[in-house]
């Protein structure tokens, strides 16, 4: 009788493993998001399903993570192979490609695609010549401001350099329509260091030579100094040193705020009448430069999706970041993080309503200012994002602060 | 039945339990020393043998001493005020009073509450530009602008310990409210008699009793604060300038953000132990006020 039993049990799970493959064809993937800036978690559902209705056998499960375990999440999920596809900072392709958390996808990269995207973009997705996904968004730190403000305080045109926001914000204040008019986020956070870097590309800084940390003198400090003088000044909201990104919004949505440094996402948001006091007055441009040193500044805030290499779909996941980052896609999902695509720039269906964002990214995208590429990236910005906090804070010199950073960067 | 018989039976009966203990704590900690003698990354190598260095390294690196003495001001201050107001309250609960079973239920809310979402909740309140508690304190005239209460080292700490406070001195009352039930009535009742004011009946009569209970409150607070990484991560991630970041955040960074296995095993495995003599001393303490108390 067990006997029997076993076999018969056999013959079912004989029976069922050559029927399972038809009966299931689905191939299911695991994608990482974050929920913090560009496009929304509404927009990435949406991308998604477009994906999944165009491809019914594949299927794709979401998660979203705030900005900040985005790098710890991929790294530990490494282990348990639990993603297919991640979302990437520009920062960590030197690391993921080192220890081998993501797949070199060069050969798949079509040619369409090299002529298409915008040539900076792919550095974004770049190590050592290889490419380890591809550019998704395209994003620098623009220069927000309140035109109604600006405007109630005399000023005609937005500041060029950094010496004259200082001013503009000087007048402002002086005119008691904002205690304090600049927003920042200096929280110790990856963001500090992306208003730090915008900083740097202004000063012509240098983050590292030949390996080493470079940036404790010359255009590195100058940086610190001017982010230092200006909270000092009471010109920079002192609040400003426990903000991340999206407190930087709310600030300057209640009209709290002359000045800001954001993400694209925030101009089509602060200009929406449901979300923000101030729609309508909302003012972009790219960030200052440095009298004598450079026009503007703009750092690389890019991010890209990748495959990795724990996936079992790497065919299907490839197909999903190629739906997702192509033009269609991209062009339709516009508003909160704008296109990799070249022509998409000159395109009415993306450029119409937001023609003053259009503008400044086509000067600001073109002289992204990277961040050090190193396998090192984590400890360095630690390091960096304390001295920041410890100078702003008084409680170190932005010169010491940025030699103990230097010493402790690991580099 | 005895002797060796039951040793057997014992111990064949604790077989299964052992077995899942050895392989969801004893082995990854014997892993856990293992790595720690390499210099392992995470993913990629799996690195080679360096002796003590890493303990070496950690021990002597200004950055463990300041986070040990960042987590010992944490747990101390924090752990201690949520002993006293832990046993005030529940010496309050246990007043008969009309409604006393629906303050009892209230108050394990907090403590029900999971940590993050009252992480959350405190960041809200201690928010710099939309903020509760800056609301309240202006206009009582306590203080005559908003200001950032997570973003000064001077005040993030105190901070973090209020909101901490706040979600764990439930247990505390829960524990000593429990205890405080044991206390005759008799031996009180014949203190009062004999004249024992307030303090006096709380300091010979019920003390005594809840003691033991109290202690071990004392035990479970302390190892948990001493741990405590989660609610500093989601209200202040260790800022400003590091001014709250604990041990654990510290092996946090250095395990996974760092993603040196090696070294963050080694700190993991100090703080363990940090917090083993911890535990160990209050088992000797308790052991003692028990047989000592009455």
């Amino acid at each position: 009788m067990l006997k029997t039993t076993s076999k018969m049990l056999l013959g079912v799970a004989f029976a069922g493993g050559l029927m399972m493959p038809h009966a299931f064809a689905e191939t299911s993937l695991n994608a990482l998001f974050m929920a913090q800036a560009a496009y929304s978690e509404a927009d990435v559902r949406a991308m998604t399903e477009a994906f999944t209705k165009a491809n019914p056998d594949i299927k794709v499960n979401l998660e979203f993570v705030p900005y900040e375990g985005l790098h710890d999440k991929t790294v530990l999920a490494q282990g348990s192979g639990g993603y297919d596809v991640v979302l990437f900072d520009v920062i960590w392709p030197a690391e993921y490609a080192t220890n081998n958390v993501l797949v070199d996808v060069s050969s798949r990269i079509t040619d369409e695609m090299k002529k298409g995207v915008l040539p900076g973009a792919w550095t974004t997705v770049q190590y050592d010549g290889k490419s380890y996904g591809i550019p998704w968004i395209l994003d620098t730190k623009y220069l927000f401001y309140n035109k109604e403000i600006l405007e109630k305080a005399g000023i005609t045109a937005p500041p060029k350099t950094w010496d004259e926001l200082s001013e503009q914000a000087k007048t402002i204040k002086d005119k008691g329509l904002l205690e304090t008019p600049i927003a920042w986020s200096w929280a110790q956070a990856e963001a500090a260091i992306c208003d730090y870097t915008t900083l740097v590309s202004a000063y012509r800084g240098e983050f590292l030579k030949d390996g080493k940390p470079d940036f404790q003198t010359g255009g590195g400090l100058d940086a610190l100094n001017y982010m230092v003088a200006s909270y000092k000044s009471g010109l920079t909201n002192p609040n400003s040193k426990e903000f991340l990104e999206e407190d930087v919004r709310k600030v300057f949505q209640n009209g709290e705020a002359a000045f800001a440094l954001n993400w694209t996402y925030m101009y089509n948001l602060a200009n929406d009448p449901k979300e923000s006091k101030v729609a309508g007055k909302v003012g972009i441009v790219p960030a200052p430069g440095v009298a004598g040193k450079s026009d503007i500044s703009a750092m690389n805030g890019s991010m890209g999706l990748g495959i990795t290499s724990t996936s079992k779909s790497p065919d299907e996941a490839w197909k999903y970041v190629a739906f997702m980052t192509s033009q269609a896609t991209q062009n339709e999902y516009a508003k909160l993080s704008l296109p990799i695509w070249a022509s998409s720039y000159d395109d009415p269906a993306v450029t119409k309503g937001q023609e003053e964002l259009i503008a400044a990214a086509k000067v600001g995208l073109a002289a992204m200012y990277p961040r050090p590429t190193t396998p090192k990236y984590q400890e360095l910005s630690t390091a960096l994002q304390q001295a920041i906090q410890e100078a702003l804070l008084g409680q170190a010199s932005p010169e010491d602060a940025l030699k103990t950073a230097a010493e402790n960067s690991g580099l | 039945m005895s002797g060796p018989f039951m040793t057997t039976r014992a111990w064949l009966l604790m077989l299964p339990l052992l077995a899942v203990m050895i392989a969801v704590i004893g082995w990854p900690l014997v892993d856990t020393i293992g790595l720690s003698f390499t210099n392992a990354k995470l993913v990629g190598t799996s690195g080679t043998f360096v002796g003590f260095d890493n303990y070496a390294k950690m021990l002597s690196s200004s950055n463990f001493q300041r986070t040990l003495y960042t987590t010992a001001w944490f747990a101390i201050v924090s752990v201690a005020v949520e002993m006293v107001i832990g046993v005030l309250t529940a010496l309050l609960l246990n007043q008969e009073f009309h409604g006393r079973f629906i303050l009892r239920a209230l108050m394990i809310l907090p403590w029900a509450l999971p940590t993050v979402v009252n992480a959350t909740l405190w960041r809200l309140i201690y928010n710099p530009e939309y903020g509760a508690l800056n609301a309240a304190l202006t206009q009582i005239g306590i203080i005559d602008s908003y200001r950032s209460w997570l973003g000064e080292p001077a005040t993030a700490m105190t901070a973090l310990i209020i909101a901490d406070t706040w979600k764990n001195f439930p247990l505390v009352t829960l524990i000593a409210l429990a205890a405080l039930q044991a206390v005759p009535r008799d031996i009180r009742a014949a203190a009062l008699v004999d004249g024992a004011g307030p303090f006096a009946r709380f300091r010979f009569v019920t003390l005594p009793f809840i003691v033991g209970p109290l202690m071990v409150a004392l035990v479970l607070r302390t190892i948990e604060a001493f741990k405590v990484f989660d609610i500093i991560w989601v209200m202040t991630r260790g800022g400003p300038a590091n001014s709250t970041r604990t041990l654990s955040i510290l092996v946090y960074q250095e395990a996974f953000s760092f993603q040196r296995a090696g070294s963050g095993a080694s700190l993991a495995l100090i703080v363990t132990l940090l917090v083993t003599v911890l535990a160990a001393s209050y088992a000797v303490l308790v052991r003692k006020t028990a047989g000592s108390a009455r």
